[in-house]
């Protein structure tokens, strides 16, 4: 049987399952979309009309939007602090040997595969064995021990995949070990910078679980705070506020996006489409953690082959 | 006292600054009159590296062992040899990315034990170019001059000469990955050479290129090394790229150097049986030493081929047992008993390969022997595999070694 010219609906069964599957992935978010635009007293499934109202209410929200503030600040102070360690530990691992250097880069991104409750509890053990107060700053310093591991990942990814002799290069030229770094090595990695920033800063923006166990002193980000909100029952302004961090997100891709292809019209082969990917699945939402270490095999020494020559 | 010490210091590097100035001006003068292939004169006694006894060891493992490397100023050397002899690495001592691990590397006399690779006055063409990919072509070229501190009318100047002398004057604000290989080469040529470097040091300079760029830019690398005279250190496993470069050629194998010499003595007067095969093609028949005068070595193979060949050439003591190398392109072949040839034999074309100009024929002998004969391409010549043909050559078109 022909189809005909036009037709809007997938022509194999291919195409059909991967409808199926997008619809699946994204079913859920397009129902909250829908809904967050309800004209309903309370949460409920029946359609009763167009309205702004849930948003309105949610701008009214001061309490939403200090937590909002607080999600922001721990995410921006932790990924800056993580953005150097992570980029100099990714540099480290790769240029320099030294004995026991496969348990040390192990033990460095191990934070990727532990999971969060792991890293949660953990923290919170040591900080009351310590007697140290918990505060905004054992949220930061929680969110670094996974931002410091993911940045370093992106990092060494592209490491990899440079010139290994760039930094000679730059040494032979007689620029200072310093100057290499920072004229030559930073600019090159730039991008992956980038790219791992955007990755710990969306994922220090979504997570709960840490937080949840290293928040005090007031601090009360921005999940923490939907999270027992939805305890008392989910008010359509939940929906809302989903749909705009949802928009946030994307737009934050987007911009990665933009940086990448305008990047890679001056610049030879910029990030990976890997990290892009990454990104923009991790913020629309899905959890794509444990799956990182499939996706990063190559967490192997980009320096060894170049040593023994 | 502390005064007087620090001014006589200051002469006294005053004075060798002067002097390498004037022995450069003589190097210069001469370059212009010594084609690229002869060697220049023994005497000249100024080298600018120097390796004394190096060894360097990876994990245990060594990649060079004990070698000895005088390269003279000005000239052309190449270091050759198969993947893994430990060539590059070498290099990379010199350059300054690998410490010795015993032994002293010394450019232009100098120790340079503890001068890090930025200080020290070589610069290096690496095979991956290594072009720095943010920045333009100009910006590439005058990077050195910039971390040097170079004023900026100066740094303009040397940059545009720079890119004058590679012939890239109309590629100067492109990126490195809008060019083809050939031009990319260039580049990093350009940023080698825009600083004046005492010595250059190339790493495979034309290994990513295709055959016809890399034959032009060997032609253009023998002008640029007449041009400004500097010494050129090039690794390279292309026997043929490193004799139609060089002045002089150091044969490496498994991190040890097997000869050193000029293209002709390499070629002609190979010292080992490595050698012989590493460089161009040839055939090696070992055997015992049967008989030996003043002049001729008679060989016996465990085939029982008797091999005559002259002594004088090959100072070879005593030996019990030999190896003879034959060209393919010193070996007759005929269909009819050749006149006394000294060595001759018989055999059938096992076989052809057409080269155009020659004809590569692997002859089986009679004894059990392969040889690979090199057979200028003339038509009156009717050979197929199976003709039955004599194999011969002189006794002085053949070479002794040491087993």
């Amino acid at each position: 049987m022909r189809l005909p010219a036009f037709w809007p609906l997938p022509r194999t069964w291919q195409g059909w399952l991967t409808t199926a599957l997008f619809a699946f992935m994204y079913g859920p978010i397009l129902v909250l979309t829908v809904y967050s635009f309800n004209d309903s007293i309370r949460y409920t499934s029946v359609w009763q009309g167009f309205s702004l109202k849930w948003y309105e209410s949610l701008f009214q929200d001061t309490r939403i939007f200090r937590a909002l503030q607080d999600t922001l600040f721990v995410a921006i102070v932790a990924v800056a602090i993580s953005s150097v360690l992570g980029t100099l530990m990714a540099i480290g691992l790769a240029k320099y040997y030294f004995p026991g250097k496969g348990v040390y880069r192990g033990v460095s991104y191990l934070p990727l595969i532990i999971p969060d409750i792991s890293i949660a509890v953990a923290t919170l053990v040591f900080l009351a064995s310590m007697a140290i107060p918990l505060s905004i700053w054992t949220i930061i310093a929680a969110h670094m021990v996974f931002c410091l591991a993911y940045i370093a990942v992106v990092v060494s990814s592209r490491l990899g995949s440079l010139d290994p002799n760039l930094e000679e290069a730059a040494l032979d030229l007689g620029a200072t070990p310093a100057q290499a770094l920072i004229q030559v090595l930073l600019p090159q990695l730039m991008p992956a910078i980038v790219a791992g920033c955007l990755l710990a800063f969306v994922l220090s923006v979504d997570d709960l679980l840490i937080s949840s166990f290293t928040a005090g002193g007031g601090a009360n980000p921005l999940p923490l705070e939907i999270f027992s909100r939805i305890r008392n029952g989910v008010k359509p302004d939940m929906n809302a506020l989903s749909v705009l961090l949802i928009l946030a997100s994307g737009m934050i891709a987007a911009l990665g996006e933009y940086l990448r292809y305008k990047g890679s019209t001056t610049m030879a082969e910029q990030f990976k489409g890997d990290d892009v990917c990454a990104i923009l699945l991790s913020c629309v939402g899905m959890n794509w953690v444990n799956d990182l270490p499939v996706r990063y095999p190559d967490l192997q020494d980009p320096g060894a082959n170049r040593r023994f020559r | 006292m502390m005064l007087s010490k620090y001014l006589s210091g200051i002469l006294l590097v005053e004075m060798s600054l002067g002097n390498s100035a004037a022995i450069r001006g003589t190097t210069l003068i001469m370059s212009q009159t010594v084609s690229p292939s002869i060697a220049l004169p023994q005497t000249q006694q100024v080298l600018d590296v120097e390796l004394r006894q190096v060894s360097k060891y990876f994990g245990g493992e060594a990649a060079i062992q004990n070698i000895d490397l005088k390269i003279r100023e000005g000239e052309f050397f190449s270091i050759l040899g198969p993947s893994g002899c430990g060539k590059t690495t070498t290099l990379r001592l010199i350059a300054g990315f690998e410490q010795p691990s015993a032994g002293m590397v010394l450019i232009q006399g100098r120790d340079m034990s503890r001068i890090p690779a930025h200080r020290r006055s070589v610069n290096t063409v690496f095979q991956s170019y290594a072009l720095f990919n943010h920045m333009t072509v100009k910006d590439n070229i005058s990077f050195g001059l910039r971390v040097k501190r170079m004023g900026r009318s100066q740094r303009e100047q040397r940059v545009a000469d720079a890119l004058q002398l590679v012939k890239m004057e109309s590629f100067a604000n492109r990126y490195p990955q809008q060019l083809s290989g050939g031009q990319k080469q260039r580049v990093a040529l350009a940023r080698a050479l825009v600083n004046r470097p005492a010595v250059m040091l190339l790493d495979e300079p034309l290994g990513a290129l295709d055959l016809k760029l890399r034959k032009q830019m060997q032609v253009e690398l023998t002008n640029l090394h007449q041009q400004l005279g500097i010494t050129f250190v090039m690794v390279t496993h292309d026997q043929e790229e490193a004799l139609s470069l060089s002045n002089r050629i150091a044969v490496m194998k498994d991190g040890d150097i097997e000869q050193i010499g000029t293209p002709s003595e390499i070629y002609d007067y190979p010292q080992t049986p490595f050698v012989a095969d590493f460089i161009g093609e040839t055939n090696l028949l070992q055997g015992e030493v049967e008989f030996a005068d003043s002049q001729i070595l008679r060989l016996l193979t465990p085939e029982g081929t008797t091999v005559l060949v002259n002594r004088s050439e090959a100072n070879l003591p005593d030996l019990k047992t030999a190896v003879v190398s034959v060209r393919p392109e010193n070996i007759r072949l005929s269909q009819e008993a050749p006149l006394n040839e000294g060595n001759c034999y018989s055999g059938y074309v096992k076989h052809i390969m057409y080269l155009g100009t020659h004809l590569h024929c692997v002859v089986q002998l009679q004894t059990g022997e392969r040889l690979t004969v090199m057979q200028p391409n003339r038509s009156e010549q009717s050979l197929t595999p199976e003709t039955p043909v004599y194999v011969s050559w002189l006794p002085s078109d053949c070479l002794a070694l040491a087993a």
